[in-house]
């Protein structure tokens, strides 16, 4: 871009253009330019483009909020004004093609003839022989020597002198055209692909930007776009078996629905995994119902390999749940009535429960049929393991309040013992806490909600106090009545207190209610009379169960029975008055793709092939050139070599002062 | 020369007369190996891995004849590799077990001698510089050559053993920070390789090993730290035949980028301090060598980085989809095409060329690195 030569030889012609031009070509603007695009693109790498308006919020609060939506900093890419400098760009290249491109050109093709000799002698690299021979011969003699150093030559007698002129590598030239012609090419055709009139039509408000949750059918006209909207880049996701014949395009703080001239529908959605568990593959069976075709299109699409149809690239892009059918069974965890209740569910759906606690919102939001996850037991290595599927609901309250569930289908094996895991958490973004219920000897999970209801039931629990109490007490004091009723009430007291708060429960009833002095003492015999009480009924339990105590209770009975206490003892912090149980599912899930139209990619693709033609024939064809001027000096044949080379000054000396010296041999 | 010699040598010989008997061999050689893998696996590669597969070996053929050298690197790396191949076998046992493979060969032990070599290697350059020591220089340049190939050793062999751990994990070496870490270091080396015969001086070896010795003590510490070196299947998003080549010219690129910044620091130096220009070589040789190793750079980043355009094109949707690593790629390319129109149309030399490459180097590096350090987006397969 060595502009100021032309740049003044334009300026005479027309002043006004001239200035343009000028100032449009000018390589201070480019280089301003250029600058300008990689900040902008530096602060689109750090802000996080794209995101909900809400997240920007609460980063940045409310005022730089609003000066940078303003700025369109959280879309810089399609931002007015970067779109306007990327047009000022490919106005910049174009004036700088334009102008140079002619002059270059030429240069191609010209041998130079018309040097003079004091200018030929003010070259760098220069020899000057002095023979006998007379021109002619030199020029025959010259000529096979650089043809074969690959220069093209002419010769020209002018007036007493003859000149012999020779150029290589008259591509290079054409490197600095193809580059920048490239440059503007691949501008042009990613405008054309950018959302620019799609942007445009926001602004005047021909079209409106959706921003509610609503279904894609309730959607109004003004957010939807014509079927023909020749480029577009939207997302959609469908569940199998169901179909859809538009996609949504994400723009500032919303949407808009494009149609499709064709329908998707999803046969099958499958994910493979390679045996570490990590995913290997996604893959999406597809038919396309296209009124215009006899039959369906079958294709099978996957990450990497996108299918093509009539202009549009339908992509894997992602995957989630598409509401699973959950058969539930609600598990009471408060109160003497333990039976459970069966109900059938789907994933995005919400159910309605009456429970000890008033109305709750049971709200599915999502299944997941694998859960890898790493597994660290005591003295061994960090292992990944599959815990199979789970479920995710909140359980919401009448004042709107929800705390999240995920609770695991299968139990999961941890050191040595199984149980089924719930995790619950209060907010978003903390870590799940994780319920572990023992699973009975059975491969249940109903001893333990027996175990549980049977504390919450205020007549068993006194009617076993009553005969824990009457055995315990020595044969001295049976017939002391008051004594019994006593120790049965604080029997009673003591479990129900356990059942509602755990341990914990009993440890702040006697920090509360015993002189600091007596705590300790009072609070051991406290739990050894209600683990003894505990124990009886879980003794009875067994017995009702069918299991025999007459050899004592087994190892496996006796660990089960520390793991119930364990859960009952944390259920007051487990924040529902119930457990939900994945019975049985069917799992239905939806594919996410990626549909694009992208008419300006060919002109991009060339744009492409051009920047790389031009950029190896910049860098690796050297342009060289040279002259010999012949004439009679002092009556000797005088020859004058002089040559150049274009940005290859180093290679070029070396082979200038290899033909010198053949030719030293050659004239001598 | 005699004067006959030159008459008789005059008329210079086309490409094809200059080759000699042992080009040839090479070419066949190089022949002969793709064919083997051909008949060998053949059917198992797609239309696109064939087509890289002759692709590299024309390649492969042309540098040889271009950079001598290079054949041999070639034969010992060839030889070592299928050694190491035969040890294994089947299994991967023989990798704890087999002494060639447990302390020389197996990816890991042929990665770490690769890492001492090139530490030694670096000191050793510097010792030969400042002593002036033509037979130190000398054998600083065995020890760099003797890294590239236990870097390449230990990629290829790497790339077979992805296939012992699990046929279904075999992949090419390219596909974590781990993995592209040896390929940064052994292109980086080989490009300084090329340009020390060819403008025959060593003296910039030192300050080009430092950068590659950097990268090793990043690359031992990732290894140990994060157990990075462990074989990993690959995520969906890499299984592409597009990773066999985008990720190669991409690391093209930035070592030469690398390169070029090292050289501009020896000619800080050089411009500074006597002492140093008495022991290096011209500033015009290393601005050339600078300026070389930039258009070298800028030319694979240019294919490296339209490469990556076309893979998104079939993985993400889109041929530029503004993601933090694509963005940065474009201001790495930005600022080469700005280093290069100021060097070739406006004629800037010294100093501010050579603090150019030098900035040069970190905003390469942050788009090697920094993106996936500090920025999330969809070109996340080398976390830390």
């Amino acid at each position: 871009m060595a502009l100021s030569a032309t740049a003044t030889r334009q300026s005479s012609r027309n002043p006004g253009s001239g200035l343009l031009l000028g100032f449009l070509g000018s390589m201070n603007l480019a280089i301003t330019l250029l600058v300008t695009v990689g900040i902008a693109s530096i602060v689109g790498t750090v802000l996080k483009q794209n995101e909900a308006y809400q997240n920007y919020i609460i980063k940045f609060g409310p005022f730089w909020f609003e000066v940078f939506n303003a700025l369109g900093l959280y879309d810089v890419y399609s931002a007015a004004w970067f779109l306007l400098i990327l047009t000022f760009l490919v106005l910049s290249t174009s004036t700088c093609i334009y102008r140079n491109a002619p002059q270059m050109l030429h240069d191609m093709r010209s041998y130079r003839l018309n040097v003079r000799f004091s200018s030929l002698n003010a070259f760098h690299n220069r020899h000057e022989w002095r023979t006998n021979s007379t021109p002619a011969a030199l020029l025959a003699s010259l000529t096979p020597v650089v043809q074969d150093f690959g220069y093209r030559i002419r010769s020209e007698q002018q007036g007493d002198h003859l000149i012999v002129s020779g150029k290589k590598g008259a591509i290079n030239r054409l490197g600095y055209l193809f580059t920048h012609v490239a440059i503007v090419v691949i501008c042009l055709g990613g405008l054309l692909d950018g959302n620019l009139p799609l942007k445009w039509r926001a602004f005047t408000g021909d079209i409106a930007i959706e921003t509610r949750d609503i279904p894609a059918s309730e959607v109004p006209p003004a957010s939807r776009l014509p079927v023909t909207n020749p480029s577009f880049r939207g997302s959609v996701s469908v569940p199998e078996g169901s179909a859809s014949d538009m996609v949504f395009l994400t723009l500032r703080d919303g949407y808009l629905v494009q149609p499709l001239p064709f329908t998707i529908r999803v046969k099958d959605f499958r994910i493979e995994h390679y045996e570490t568990g990590q995913p290997k593959s996604f893959e999406s069976d597809l038919v396309i119902d296209d009124a215009e075709r006899n039959e369906p299109l079958e294709a099978t699409i996957a990450v990497n390999h996108p299918l093509l149809y009539k202009g549009y690239a339908i992509y894997q892009a992602s995957f989630g749940d598409g509401g699973s059918e959950l058969e539930l069974r609600l598990w009471p965890l408060l109160g003497a009535d333990g039976t459970p209740r069966d109900i059938a569910g789907a994933v995005f759906k919400d159910l309605e429960l009456d429970t000890s606690v008033g109305k709750l919102q049971l709200e599915l939001t999502n299944f997941r049929l694998f859960n890898i996850n790493p597994v660290q037991e005591e003295g061994k290595e960090k292992t990944l393991r599959n815990f199979g599927p789970n479920f995710s609901f909140k359980l919401r309250n009448e004042r709107g309040e929800a705390v999240e569930y995920e609770n695991y289908m299968s139990p999961v094996t941890m050191d040595g013992r199984d149980f089924y895991l719930s995790g619950v958490r209060y907010e978003p973004a903390e870590p799940f806490h994780y319920l572990y219920i023992p699973v009975d000897a059975q491969g249940g999970i109903e001893r333990f909600m027996q175990f549980n209801t049977w504390l919450h039931d205020l007549e068993r629990i006194q009617r076993i106090a009553g005969e824990t109490a009457a055995q315990s007490l020595p044969e001295s004091k049976a017939d002391a009545p008051e004594l019994a009723a006593g120790l049965t009430q604080s029997m009673v007291r003591l479990v129900t207190l356990f059942a509602a708060r755990g341990f914990d429960g009993v440890v702040e009833e006697v920090e509360a209610s015993v002189p600091e002095a007596e705590q300790s003492s009072v609070l051991d015999a406290y739990l050894k009379v209600l683990q003894t009480m505990l124990a009886v009924m879980y003794a009875e339990l067994l017995t009702e169960n069918g299991v025999d105590l007459t050899q004592g209770i087994s190892m496996q009975d006796s660990v089960f029975f520390d793991d119930a206490l364990t859960a009952i003892g944390a259920l007051g912090s487990y924040g529902a008055p119930l457990y939900v149980q994945l019975d049985s599912f069917r799992h239905i899930q939806s594919t996410g793709l990626q549909i694009a139209r992208a008419p300006g990619k060919t002109m991009v693709y060339i744009g492409f092939a051009l920047l790389i033609a031009g950029v190896f024939c910049m860098f690796y064809v050297a342009a060289n050139r040279l002259w010999f001027w012949i004439d009679t000096k002092d009556g000797q044949t005088r020859v004058l070599l002089a040559g150049s080379g274009l940005r290859h000054q180093r290679d070029f000396e070396k082979e200038f002062v290899r033909l010198q010296q053949i030719l030293d041999a050659r004239f001598s | 020369m005699t004067q006959n010699e030159i008459l008789g040598e005059y008329r210079r010989r086309s490409f094809w007369q200059t080759l000699g008997m042992f080009d040839w061999i090479w070419a066949l050689a190089v022949l002969a190996g793709s064919g083997f893998v051909f008949s060998r696996y053949g059917a198992v590669m797609d239309s696109y891995e064939l087509a890289i597969m002759a692709g590299v070996t024309l390649a492969l053929i042309a540098t040889g004849w271009s950079w001598k050298p290079l054949r041999m690197l070639s034969v010992w790396v060839t030889a070592l590799t299928l050694f190491a191949i035969w040890r294994y076998g089947n299994t991967l046992v023989a990798g704890e077990t087999d002494f060639f493979l447990k302390f020389l060969f197996a990816s890991q032990s042929a990665i770490m001698w690769m890492s001492a070599l090139f530490v030694a290697a670096t000191l050793t350059y510097f010792v030969a510089m400042l002593a002036r020591a033509e037979f130190t220089g000398k054998v600083a340049s065995a020890m760099t050559w003797s890294a590239t190939t236990m870097g390449l050793v230990g990629l290829l062999v790497r790339w077979r053993e992805s296939y012992l751990v699990n046929p279904d994990f075999g992949h090419i070496p390219v596909s974590n920070l781990y993995e592209v870490f040896v390929l940064f270091a052994v292109i980086t080396a080989l490009i300084y390789l090329y340009y020390e015969r060819r403008y025959r001086t060593r003296a910039m070896g030192g300050f080009v090993l430092l950068v590659i010795s950097s990268a090793v003590a990043f690359l031992l510490w990732y290894a140990f730290t994060r157990n990075a070196a462990e074989i990993q299947p690959l995520v969906p998003a890499l299984q592409s035949y597009w990773m066999k080549i985008h990720v190669p010219a991409n690391f093209i690129g930035y070592g030469a980028f690398a390169l070029a910044a090292m050289v501009g620091v020896a000619w800080l130096l050089n411009d500074r301090s006597s002492f140093m220009s008495a022991r290096m070589p011209s500033q015009d040789i290393l601005e050339d060598v600078m300026y070389k190793s930039i258009a070298l750079g800028f030319a694979f980043f240019t294919v490296a980085t339209i490469l990556g355009a076309l893979w998104a094109a079939e993985a993400w949707g889109g041929y530029w989809s503004w993601d933090p690593k694509e963005t940065w790629a474009l201001i790495v390319w930005l600022n080469y095409a700005a280093w290069l129109h100021m060097h070739l149309t406006r004629g800037w030399r010294g100093a501010p060329m050579a603090w150019w490459s030098v900035i040069g180097l970190f905003v390469t590096l942050f788009a090697f690195v920094g993106v996936n350090m500090f920025l999330s987006g969809l070109h996340s397969y080398g976390e830390l």
